[in-house]
């Protein structure tokens, strides 16, 4: 069967902590997945590996249906590949306005004469105004984006994940920081972005990730511990012994 | 019978003076040589003073030595009166005065003598002669003045009296030293090669600088050349190829030299010729407009040649037909052949071992180096490493402790107390300037290290004017005391001086220092602790700014003691700090930021290299540091976080 | 949504019309063409100026927008002055030359003439054959590529060995520098082939200009410098305005989040670090021939920090703001250490500006960077009343390096 993405043995240590140890972990072209785990499991690694921050010191991340390896391309190609990443706090370029913001995420070519030269047609302003209407910041257009709100920010950087047009979302705890409201919307949102790509949610939130009502996987000391739909999983019993603390053996 | 054989060699000699003193009749007594030579003595020339002398030496008279020191400490005279010489001992109103056979002849005043006042010329050629006197002198002090005299000026006269006065040395290390002397002059003077050949062996492993003078001139070359075919003359040291060990023009020059062939025309005397030869507008039927090329030039020259105009020159062709006919190669000075094996060897065998001891040399300067660069690095260390803070103005601050120095010196003479003043105070100095940079400017930028850059260069300039405008633009003196003068010798090559064996110790106790404070202190677990995490040092009751501030300060006043250090061995001007900052910023940089061993990683590294640079250029210091700098420019890219970088989350990425 | 580039951005056409109003005014002023108001030499001041002024422009671009603090263009302006002044030295040298030879019986050869060109160029450093260095100086449109070509070809390949191995911030700025120091160390030698510290001179003699004077020289180079930096702000505002300007921006801003959105950062900076070498070499290629001397102090570390300091006292991240920062300071230092300033006299001691003008530049200099980020471009925002949301400066990004909200407003 034919991955999106598949991880194999990979291992990454930091001053001799192991951070991620023989991982292996993969996803379908659309599917929705979410990734939890105790602090210190690896989580934010396993992105950074994934999108090219980090270089694991063994192991293959393969890509696409050309199983393309990530692992000798810079954080820009890859995402040029179709990753997309969503940080935790919204990073967003705050000197800029809304539409610069989505403008520049569009999918287009990006190398430096390609933009130099290019100017927006007519098509793409009206692909900027449709990403914004769907954000929610539609009447946002023209306002820095360091005005908005918490919320607005991150439905921005949404909006520009979304204009990257990525086959692949890694989203880092989407719902830190949301009103009950929003988290619905977010959910609605990962659901329906999934039946067109892959979404792996990364998230602490169990309340959340039932919601998703997707297959799980639990990272532990950088490795998979359990996968499976979220009520297998957390009969599992080492899953509880990692979040609750390790009863008498 | 007597008196009339004197009386004859009294004729003789006054006819023919040179002639028969040179045979260095014992009859004839030293005044009388004196008496005999009066014209060659009163106006002495190098030149021509040497038989006299020579005779005077040979005479067997004790009053030689008498007369010969007299003269040479120009203590020998005319008495105006009658013209006759004197030895002449200074009175207070006058000399006391004695023939030159010894006799008193009571006192003169000044103005009835001429004194004799030979050139430091013929002094030399004088003391010359009276060496092989004093090396049997029973004074010591006068035998070893003696030697001395020999080691600097060899000549072979000096080696029989020098092996005569061999066996009735007592002196042990005068004799040890004659014993040196005596083969170092035999290797160059004895008649006898197998003499020489076995005192070149017996030098086999000695690095001694007279024996590497004594050597090298067996072994000077000259070059020759002669035609093919022919045997080579004289003691070949190797054949030259020409085109590879010696280029066509140099052995066509060899070839002109030795009378082998024409000498070839330089473009000028061409020029010159045709000139000569202009004939209504044109050179040998080509008019000049033509000559504007060096081949029209060559071809009307050669017209003119044909013509029986000007010389023969040899022709660029004609100057590779003589090269190829000839042999060049080079001959050594020294003819006997086993000897220059013999020499060529032994000194082989000192140029290996010289090399290992320039090795030695070239490390202990680079250390030295490093610890200069150490000091004044290891404050920036501070700063840059712990609070991730430019401080362009730390130049500044070297500078501002060096000053100190200078400022304490004019009040305290006494150069070692004064030294113990200003350490304590340039770090004290410099200490409340870095507090007052760090609460006045530096708190307000810590989180944009652009524009500490930029305001702490503000800093920079505006302390270096303020230098300018104070102590002038001049070098001022920083004096080190007595016993820091002189060098720590190991043996003719590997010295280092003993200010900067001083700057090596401070540099070692900086960083025991430094180590103690940061891993035994209460102050160094603080400033770790929020190095590492501010906001949850802060909440674990530690003072932030407190800290910073003091770590701001220990920066600078490291850099106050570092620049007394500097100042030492170098002029304490404005543009101090200048000199060092790049390469301070180098040493934290290429070291690895926030780890101290990287910093001593850093300051060895950029120190060995800038040596060993140097020692592959000598000639070019401004060479050596632009490549020194593409090289550090190279090294970042593979090590972007420098020797000892962090790695991981603690990088802080 | 579509409007022209100049509409968008009117204070190009601002800019433009002041600085022809200038160019216009100063040549009604000048001795060559005007009522002889301003001499020569302050003629030649101005010009200079305005070289001065498209350098910080440069520097704009490579610090306020995509935030590289560059402390080395000032050794690209020298290398542009180096390069153009071969061509000036070696063609005036040969005038002379051959007028000293055509005294001659015979016509001199070609070789003749190159070896009197040597000696007289480099007779003062003991030399007396060119330097492969000076191979095409014989020719002005070649010399006039490598204006371009070497300066460029330097920042190209510097640029990416640094931005290769991820070297930013004060890093980066350190490095830049070390660079510079490297390149000035290296051309104080002798031997370096262009005439070590003795530099080139002379360059106010254009060749093939014997016969104008200097003063009609002085505004010919004030027109060409005012139009070189007519043209530069046009380039750099146009740069900045679209696409690209928004992703160098951001790079400044939060650099590791671009490369997330596909953009290779590397490629940016080392195009703007390439550019903006560029455009300071011609700036200085337009500078040296009004200066008359070219020697390696000119490269010191020390010119490329005042560049620096020009632009931070204009107001970086705005174009005006780097000339006005450029055009003030410089004005004012010559102004200063000319020895023009009126001495101030406190009855106890007498303030005497040549020396303490850098004092003031210096410490001015650390009140702009702490009280007034914006520099002197932030008095047009109070004068548009444009106020910036107070964020209790928090940075825009989560870089170091990242502008603070009340600096950042335009």
């Amino acid at each position: 069967m034919s991955q999106l993405l598949e991880v194999s043995g990979v291992s990454v240590t930091f001053d001799g902590f192991r951070a991620i140890n023989n991982l292996s972990f993969s996803i379908g072209p659309a599917e929705l997945r979410a990734i939890i785990g105790p602090n210190g499991a690896g989580k934010t690694t396993f992105m950074d590996i994934v999108t090219g921050k980090t270089r694991p010191d063994e192991g293959r991340v393969l890509w696409g249906e050309r199983s393309q390896s990530l692992l000798s391309m810079s954080e820009a190609q890859i995402a040029r590949a179709g990753v997309g990443r969503k940080f935790q706090r919204p990073t967003v370029f705050e000197d800029q306005t809304v539409a610069d913001n989505l403008m520049m995420a569009l999918k287009a070519a990006r190398g430096p004469l390609a933009v130099l030269f290019w100017s927006p047609k007519p098509a793409d302003h009206s692909r900027v105004a449709e990403l914004a209407a769907e954000v929610g910041l539609g009447d946002a257009l023209a306002r820095k984006s360091g005005e908005l709100s918490h919320g607005q920010k991150q439905w921005l950087e949404i909006g520009m994940l979304l204009a990257q047009e990525p086959q692949l979302l890694l989203v880092d705890e989407p719902a830190a920081g949301m009103t009950l409201a929003e988290r619905e919307h977010t959910t609605r949102l990962l659901v329906e972005l999934a039946k067109t790509r892959a979404v792996v949610v990364v998230e602490h939130d169990m309340e959340f990730v039932r919601r998703l009502n997707c297959k799980v996987t639990v990272l532990h000391e950088g490795s998979v511990l359990a996968e499976g739909s979220l009520d297998h999983v957390t009969r599992n019993p080492q899953v509880i012994d990692v979040y609750l603390g390790r009863s008498e053996r | 019978m007597r008196a009339a054989v004197a009386a004859l060699v009294l004729v003789l000699v006054s006819l023919l003076p040179l002639a028969a003193l040179a045979q260095g009749d014992p009859q004839v007594s030293a005044a009388q040589i004196v008496e005999n030579n009066r014209a060659q003595i009163e106006k002495p020339s190098r030149q021509t003073i040497g038989p006299v002398i020579s005779a005077l030496a040979a005479s067997g008279d004790p009053q030689a030595v008498d007369i010969l020191t007299a003269w040479a400490n120009r203590g020998l005279g005319l008495r105006k009166s009658d013209g006759a010489f004197v030895l002449m001992t200074e009175t207070a109103d006058g000399y006391a005065l004695r023939l030159l056979d010894g006799t008193d002849a009571g006192t003169a005043a000044r103005a009835d003598i001429t004194e004799l006042r030979p050139n430091s010329g013929v002094r030399g050629v004088i003391a010359n002669a009276l060496v092989q006197f004093q090396l049997t002198d029973p004074d010591r002090a006068r035998r070893a003045s003696a030697l001395t005299t020999i080691a600097r000026d060899p000549a072979p006269e000096l080696l029989e009296p020098l092996r005569a006065s061999l066996e009735a040395e007592t002196d042990p290390a005068l004799r040890a030293q004659k014993d040196r002397l005596n083969r170092l002059l035999t290797l160059r003077f004895d008649p006898d090669p197998a003499a020489r050949i076995a005192a070149i062996d017996s030098f086999s492993g000695d690095l001694g600088l007279d024996l590497r003078a004594a050597l090298n001139p067996l072994l000077a070359t000259t070059r020759r050349a002669a035609p093919q075919g022919t045997a080579l003359e004289g003691n070949i040291a190797r054949e030259l190829d020409p085109g590879s060990d010696l280029t066509e023009t140099e052995a066509y020059d060899l070839l002109v030299a030795a009378n082998l062939a024409p000498a070839r025309l330089t473009p000028a005397e061409l020029k010159a010729a045709l000139v000569a030869n202009i004939v209504d507008g044109a050179v040998a039927g080509i008019p000049l407009a033509e000559l504007n090329t060096q081949a029209a030039r060559n071809r009307a020259y050669t017209a003119l040649e044909v013509a029986g105009l000007v010389p023969i020159a040899a022709t660029d062709e004609e100057v590779t037909q003589s090269v190829a006919a000839h042999r060049f190669f080079e001959t050594y000075a020294e003819a006997d052949a086993s000897v220059t094996a013999a020499a060529s060897s032994v000194l082989s065998g000192i140029e290996i071992k010289l090399g290992t001891m320039q090795m030695a040399d070239l490390t202990l300067d680079a250390l030295s180096l490093a610890s200069i660069y150490f000091l004044a690095a290891i404050g920036l260390a501070i700063t840059f490493g712990v609070m991730r803070v430019i401080n362009m103005a730390h130049g500044e601050f070297i500078m501002m402790g060096a000053y100190t120095g200078y400022v304490v010196q004019l009040f305290i003479p006494n150069y070692t107390l004064s030294l113990v003043v200003a350490l304590p105070l340039a770090f004290l100095v410099t200490f409340a300037a870095g507090v007052a940079m760090e609460r006045l400017v530096i708190r307000h930028l810590y989180k944009r290290p652009l524009e500490t850059l930029l305001a702490t260069f503000g800093i920079s300039i505006a302390l270096q004017q303020l230098a300018k405008n104070i102590f002038g633009t001049q070098a001022r003196p920083l004096t080190s005391p007595a016993w820091l003068d002189g060098a720590l010798t190991f043996n003719d090559i590997v010295s280092i001086s003993y200010i900067r064996v001083a700057i090596f110790v401070l540099a070692l106790l900086f960083l025991m220092f430094f180590l103690w404070l940061m891993k035994r202190t209460r102050l160094g677990l603080e400033v770790r602790a929020v190095t590492q995490n501010p906001s949850m040092a802060a909440s674990m009751g530690i003072n932030p700014d407190r800290i910073n501030m003091l770590t701001f300060g220990l920066g600078s006043g490291i850099a106050g003691i570092a620049g007394i250090a500097i100042g030492l061995f170098a002029k304490v001007t404005s543009e101090l700090g200048n000199d060092y900052i790049v390469q301070s910023f180098m040493t934290v940089v290429v070291g690895g930021v926030g780890n101290i061993w990287g910093t001593l990683a850093g300051a060895l590294m950029i120190g060995t290299l800038q040596k060993g640079i140097e020692w592959f250029n000598p000639s070019n210091t401004l060479a050596a540091q632009t490549y020194m700098i593409l090289f550090i420019i190279l090294f970042i890219q593979f090590r972007p976080r420098g020797i000892i970088a962090l790695k991981g989350r603690a990088a802080g990425d | 949504m579509t409007r022209t580039f100049l509409a968008r951005n009117p204070s190009v056409l601002i800019f433009l019309l002041i600085l022809s109003l200038f160019t216009l005014g100063v040549t009604v002023l000048s001795e060559a063409y005007g009522i002889a108001f301003l001499s020569t030499s302050f003629i030649k001041t101005l010009g200079k100026t305005l070289c001065l002024c498209l350098a910080a422009l440069a520097m704009d671009l490579i610090w306020g927008y995509a935030g590289i603090l560059s402390l080395g263009h000032m050794a690209f302006f020298a290398l542009g002055g180096y390069m153009i002044g071969m061509w000036l030295m070696y063609a005036r040298t040969e005038g002379i030359v051959i007028t000293a030879l055509s005294n001659e019986a015979l016509p001199a050869t070609a070789q003749e003439i190159q070896n009197g060109i040597a000696a007289q160029i480099f007779g003062v450093v003991g030399a007396s054959e060119l330097p492969g260095v000076w191979l095409f100086a014989h020719s002005l449109p070649l010399q006039l590529a490598l204006v371009v070509l070497v300066p460029g070809l330097l920042a190209l390949a510097f640029g990416w060995l640094a931005f290769r191995s991820r070297v930013t911030g004060v890093y980066l700025s350190i490095l830049t520098q070390a660079m510079t120091l490297a390149l000035a160390l290296y051309l104080f030698q002798n031997d370096s082939g262009l005439r070590g510290n003795n530099g080139l001179s002379g360059l106010q003699n254009i060749p093939g200009l014997d016969g104008v004077s200097q003063d009609r020289i002085s505004v010919w180079f004030l027109w060409a410098s005012a139009f070189a930096l007519g043209m530069g702000y046009l380039l750099v505002a146009w740069v900045v305005s679209g696409k690209f300007g928004s992703v160098i921006r951001a790079i400044r801003d939060d650099e590791a989040r671009v490369r997330f959105l596909g953009y290779s950062v590397e490629g940016y900076k080392l195009f703007v670090f390439t550019l903006t070498a560029i455009i300071a070499a011609i700036a200085g290629a337009l500078y040296y021939p009004q200066a008359g001397i070219i020697n390696p102090a000119e490269l010191a570390p020390i010119a490329s920090i005042y560049l620096a300091v020009w632009v931070a006292i204009g107001g970086r991240g705005r174009l005006y703001g780097a000339v006005i920062g450029a055009a003030l300071v410089s004005l004012l230092s010559s102004w200063f250490t000319g020895g023009r300033a009126p001495s101030i006299n406190l009855g106890f001691y007498t303030i005497n500006w040549v020396d303490w003008w850098l004092i003031l530049l210096g410490l001015s200099f650390v009140a702009v960077t702490l009280f007034a980020p914006k520099g002197i471009g932030g008095l047009f925002d109070l004068l548009q009343g444009l106020r910036s949301p107070d964020r209790k400066g928090a940075p825009l990004g989560p870089d170091d390096g990242a502008l603070l909200e009340k600096e950042a407003k335009e």
